[in-house]
């Protein structure tokens, strides 16, 4: 492709997200940016050009930025997928959603039937068994797989473990007097064989494929988390929260530069055992080693926990179910200092807060943190922020804080936060997008992928309406527009990582990245928004088909 | 598997509670004992340089003998590979981090066979513990850690006058009705009360008190031997020395455990543990270590008296 030649695409439509030029049916590119929109007439004034017409009855939207995912989903699609719904693979294949318990073992039955070595672990990731009733998975199901080999599966939440005999004996953990909450123990006296939280996790995790290792710096999970990002339109997706050392920048670094490489990361460094100064110099080492497809430099932070795993924290009345308040992950004299710090810097700080009071205690180191330095658009951002209120959405607008929401878990654990974890009326108003559009709130949202599946589409979907796995609508009040909808998953996320001045828009100087879609996202119902057919991307002037990723 | 489990100290309490300077003081305090000093990060924890021989990573080797290894997120990991990294390693003083609950910590160390847990110790800042125990978003947590404890560190007295410091003393025995508590400076304690007697050394007698004023817990104990007859019941034992009268804030004994050879009595504060013992070192005596004038001889001997089998129990 000669680097300066100018190529002008047809499409059906194309939505911009430029309010000056709203819709456009052409657009003209050359060096993977983007020269204009418009009539082929005003484009022409170019140069020498060709027209190329393969979107021709294509739908063109700015490329999808996907503002809070781990790339770790592509590493998962190498274990054995048990959810309890359809979920597409980096292939293009769609795992159809276990139905039973029952289901959950058959597919595990056949995966272990292509396994060679007699002794190999058996993976699987996906598991959701509130959709089961009230019966628990128990180590005994998956001895019905295999008792030479381990089994570990681990839930849709990546809070819980189940694994099979084998796996609990090679921890050292199939022995009576275990006494631990995240282990629960059957009449037997010994484990069941679910494992909840980080540490009980780890002590399996080695001998059924879950190690650290085999997590961390994984390339071929990184190529198949890109494939998955063309299926989904996905031209800029974020890696938030990664301990980024050397040898894992320079693979990804390798990777991302390859000619065929379809999407931009930025990955994040989390915040973890490191003092502010420490953190901040850091990220500013790592911001001199980005590329065009590989942005670093920002920092993750978490406050607290999660909220299905009761380990968020939580402001007065606490959970519904009455279990006590999760947990702080970083002291508020930390946070605070790294705001500060990182503000002077120029620094970027996303920080993850899933209860109310993690939200309210960012909002105070922030705003301290503030009024000691006043800092212009900062940008930091409250990631997932699921339950914060009306207040703190206008406190939010107040310091300029952007809020990246997550109304997947509407869909997936809705019902869940409806009638245990939180109750009614805080379920209703979770996530809570149109408070914070109307808040003046700089707003995105997001799959949190693997957690959920990456795809910015049905993230919108759900914000759209906020719709529940059993049917149930939570909080019509606080629905947003499809059209709201779609500025969040392009300019609003772009805004976050302070990439708008690059990205989430199609127009002039931009770089040319688009989702090409078969439906039109404004013309199909809301309800189906999530159905809209995707060809591929468009990244910097690089056409992807989803049919050959 | 009868190798003696590794004690774990969990030193926990909120930041500028004095962990640091704990840590510190019992690195230098080891004594030839070989200690695996396990922090959060060796920036919110730093060791001090002139005891650091080497550096690898996140690995510092002290003069003496000791480890010191920052965990970060891997802490479980950590603990998994220690006893084939430091097979010479006798005991681990995990620093956790300010808002972690140092409850939780020794409950997911119960989960490895090699270890058990010794004691968890909070440190308290004598001049804020209070307030922040009453703060919106830490109060609870400050709680969670204080009742967790089996003795509490009430550091930094120098900076509050005798009422402040017993008024901050009786509402810590509410906050953890079972716990000791020391009162100090500067984190100074008795190294012994956290990583034990030398095994062989004779054990102090009464020391003088350095000055008047400030207790200083480093000088206000008392160590006690007892001879200690075989036959003695450790499981009831135990909870006799960690009951809150006995005055004991650490004691070790060794007796025959039924048919399963020698076995080991560790109490500290509020908390007791029988493992198994190497065998061939069997000691006959209890040592026990308590804060001058609280320690109750004849309530020891009693209750050595009253859980030997050879003893009738008059009733």
């Amino acid at each position: 492709m000669s680097s300066d030649k100018v190529t002008i695409y047809r499409a059906r439509r194309i939505l911009t997200m430029n309010p000056a030029r709203p819709e456009a049916t052409h657009v003209a590119v050359r060096d993977g940016r983007i020269l204009g929109t418009g009539p082929l007439e005003e484009l022409q004034g170019w140069g020498p050009h060709s027209v190329d017409d393969r979107f021709a009855d294509k739908v063109l939207m700015p490329g999808l930025v996907e503002g809070h995912s781990h790339t770790s989903e592509g590493t998962f699609w190498r274990y054995c997928y048990l959810g309890r719904f359809d979920r597409m693979d980096p292939d293009g294949k769609v795992w159809p959603g276990a139905a039973s318990i029952d289901d959950v073992v058959a597919r595990l039955q056949d995966e272990e039937r292509k396994l060679a070595a007699a002794d190999q672990s058996l993976s699987g990731w996906g598991l959701d068994p509130i959709y089961y009733g009230d019966r628990r998975i128990v180590r005994a199901d998956f001895d019905r797989v295999s008792t030479r080999r381990p089994i570990g599966v681990i839930h849709a939440s990546g809070h819980i473990f189940n694994v099979n005999s084998r796996a609990l004996e090679l921890a050292g953990l199939l022995r009576p007097g275990v006494n631990h909450p995240g282990v629960p123990l059957g009449e037997d006296g010994l484990p069941t064989g679910e494992l909840k939280g980080p540490d009980a996790m780890t002590l399996v995790g080695k001998h059924v494929g879950f190690d650290r290792e085999a997590l961390a710096n994984d390339e071929p999970g990184l190529r198949r988390f890109a494939r998955l990002c063309v299926r989904q339109g996905v031209t800029t997706a974020t890696d938030l929260a990664n301990l980024l050392p050397d040898d894992a920048v320079a693979m990804m670094q390798r990777v991302t530069g390859e000619a065929q490489f379809p999407v931009r990361i930025v990955s994040f460094r989390r915040f973890q055992a490191l003092t502010p100064e420490q953190a901040v110099e850091i990220a500013l080492k790592l911001k001199e080693q980005s590329t065009d497809r590989l942005r670093l430099g920002a920092i993750k932070l978490f406050v607290d926990g999660s909220i299905q795993g009761f380990s968020a924290r939580l402001r007065w009345p606490g959970y519904y179910n009455g279990a006590p308040n999760g947990l702080w992950y970083t002291p508020p004299e930390t946070i605070a200092g790294l705001y500060r710090l990182a503000l002077q810097k120029g620094v970027l700080v996303h920080s993850h807060t899933n209860g109310d009071q993690a939200t309210e205690m960012a909002l105070d180191c922030l705003e301290g943190a503030l009024r000691e330095r006043p800092a212009y658009d900062h940008r930091f951002t409250l990631q997932h922020c699921q339950l914060a209120d009306a207040a703190q959405f206008r406190r939010m607008s107040r310091l300029g804080l952007c809020a990246n929401l997550f109304p997947n878990h509407h869909f997936y654990w809705g019902d869940q936060h409806y009638e245990t974890t939180v109750g009614p009326e805080r379920a209703l108003r979770m996530n809570a997008c149109a408070t914070a559009l109307v808040s003046g709130v700089a707003l995105a949202i997001h799959s949190d992928a693997p957690v959920t599946p990456l795809g910015p589409l049905f993230t919108a979907w759900c914000a759209v309406n906020r719709r529940t796995a059993s049917g149930r609508t939570l909080g019509t009040s606080e629905c947003i527009s499809v059209a709201d909808a779609l500025r969040t998953i392009t300019l609003g996320a772009a805004w976050t990582l302070k990439l708008d001045g690059e990205l989430g828009s199609i127009e002039v100087g931009k770089r040319a990245d688009f989702a090409v879609l078969e439906d039109d996202p404004l013309e199909i119902a809301p309800e189906d928004l999530k159905d809209v057919r995707i060809w591929g991307t468009v990244q910097a002037g690089r056409p992807f088909p989803a049919a050959s990723a | 598997m009868t190798r003696e489990p590794l004690p774990v100290t969990v030193v926990g309490g909120y930041l500028g509670a004095g962990k640091t300077t704990l840590v510190n003081h019992l690195l230098r305090s080891a004594d030839g004992r070989r200690i695996a000093v396990l922090v959060n990060d060796f920036g919110a924890t730093p060791i001090d340089r002139d005891l650091i021989v080497a550096t690898d990573g996140d690995t510092l080797e002290i003069s003496g003998g000791c480890v010191c290894c920052s965990y970060g997120s891997d802490l479980m990991e950590t603990l998994m590979a220690l006893p084939q990294q430091r097979p010479d390693v006798e005991r681990v003083v995990l620093e956790v981090s300010g808002v972690a609950l140092p409850g939780m910590v020794a409950n997911a160390v119960t989960l490895l066979e090699p270890y058990r847990i010794d004691a968890i110790v909070v440190l308290a800042d004598a001049e804020t513990v209070e307030r922040q125990a009453d703060d919106t978003y830490l109060g609870d947590t400050i709680q969670r850690q204080l009742a967790a404890a089996d003795l509490i560190v009430l550091n930094r007295c120098d900076l509050v006058d005798d009422i402040a410091r017993d008024r901050t003393i009786a509402w810590l025995a509410d906050q953890a009705p079972d716990a000791r508590v020391l009162p100090t400076t500067h984190a100074r304690i008795a190294p012994e009360l956290l990583i034990g007697l030398r095994d062989g050394s004779t054990p102090r007698r009464p020391a003088t008190p350095q000055a008047l004023g400030v207790p200083d817990a480093a000088t206000l104990y008392d160590a006690l031997e007892f001879d200690m007859p075989s036959d003695v019941d450790l499981q009831e034992l135990g909870p006799l020395l960690a009951a809150p009268g006995s005055g004991v804030l650490r004691a070790k004994g060794m007796a025959r455990d039924g048919s399963r050879g020698i076995a080991a009595l560790h109490v500290v504060g509020r908390r007791f543990s029988v493992d198994p013992a190497p065998s061939g070192g069997a000691s006959t005596k209890l040592v026990v270590i308590g804060l001058r004038n609280h320690l109750d001889h004849h309530a020891i001997s009693d209750a050595l008296r009253k859980t030997s089998s050879k003893q009738e129990t008059p009733c």
